[in-house]
């Protein structure tokens, strides 16, 4: 199937950091079968580990409908993008198709292909990877309470380390996102120390700042073309 | 509150943020300051979830900082996501063996 090829490469990637991610999930509470579903259908890594987060503070239901949606705010620009690649031709079910596999990875991969795009390349980079996302997760949930706690911090930090490799080299590329991660770092940490405020819901936290820092850089930085770097 | 709620509103959210467009976008995003929020957003939220929680990781905050420098130094460099987080996972494990 085309594009299954190149989703290889990403699937053993996403089986690892999933596998920190079902850690999370299961510092949340989830079940092994609730975390492969969740990872499943909506593979994405920081707005499930924001999400699991919401649970485990046990927020509202509202909390997470916010989170989620400023969290994986960024597929939103993405699937803009994935429309202005299909040939005109393209039906309706096979848009939504690969609008469902808008990954950081897969949107990536997708975007590289020369000319129109061919949905069933996305589509084929996603059935396989998304499973072993969702294999990983349920298996973090499952052996993260057989591993040490050692290990299980170890690994954890892997999705640290997956959150570090997506903002750096914007970052370096983009005086603009470098000035916006600098100043999200302070914010984070006045945050995480200041009366009152660090005790308030981390998922919480987390959206008031992107909200606040992402409009203040769009107002003092706004980029020129809506498809510039993209 | 239960977990199917919670995990249901995560889904169909998502699913609704990648579907939109598709259904509703025949052009780019024509509003300056929403595509260029949108923009931000990706990198300003990871910061925030990243940072300073990676110091905490261990109850010693220079283990935390070692792998965030080192995550950090190796993406400079171009190294995939992989490689990086296979090094700052073992480069933690061995530090708390210490």
């Amino acid at each position: 199937m085309l594009g299954a090829k190149d989703g290889i490469p990403i699937g053993l990637g996403y089986l690892a950091v999933s596998f920190a991610l079902g850690i999370a999930a299961k510092n949340a509470g989830l079940t092994a079968l609730q975390g492969f579903v969740t990872s499943l259908i909506n593979a994405a890594s920081a707005g499930e580990y924001a999400g699991f987060r919401v649970i485990a503070d046990k927020s509202p239901y509202l909390i997470m409908f916010a989170v989620t949606l400023v969290v994986n705010a960024r597929y939103f620009l993405m699937s803009c993008s994935l429309t202005q690649k299909f040939s005109p031709d393209a039906k309706l079910p096979q848009r939504l198709a690969a609008g469902f596999c808008m990954t950081d990875e897969i949107f990536g991969i997708s975007m590289a292909q020369k000319g129109f795009l061919d949905y069933r390349y996305t589509v084929g980079a996603a059935v396989v990877a998304y499973p072993l996302w969702a294999v990983g997760t349920a298996l973090g949930i499952i052996a993260g309470s057989v591993l040490g706690d050692n290990l299980v911090t170890a690994l954890g930090v892997m999705l640290y380390a997956m959150f570090i490799c997506i903002v750096v080299p914007p970052a370096k590329e983009d005086k603009r996102v470098l000035a916006a991660v600098l100043v999200s770092m302070l914010l984070s940490l006045v945050c995480s120390l200041a009366p009152v405020v660090k005790d308030i819901a981390e998922g919480t936290r987390t959206l008031v700042l992107t909200v606040i820092i992402s409009a203040a850089a769009a107002l003092i930085f706004p980029r020129e073309e809506a498809t510039e770097n993209e | 509150m239960s977990n199917y709620i919670y995990i249901a509103i995560m889904l169909l959210t998502t699913v609704a943020i990648r579907e939109l467009p598709v259904l509703l976008l025949r052009k780019p995003l024509e509003n300056k300051f929403l595509s260029s929020f949108l923009y931000y957003v990706p990198y300003v939220t990871l910061t925030v979830m990243t940072f300073p929680a990676i110091l905490r990781v261990t109850d010693s905050l220079y283990v935390g900082a070692a792998a965030l420098l080192v995550g950090t130094a190796l993406a400079i460099k171009k190294v995939k996501m992989f490689p990086v987080a296979v090094c700052c996972s073992t480069l933690v494990f061995v530090l708390e063996l210490i």
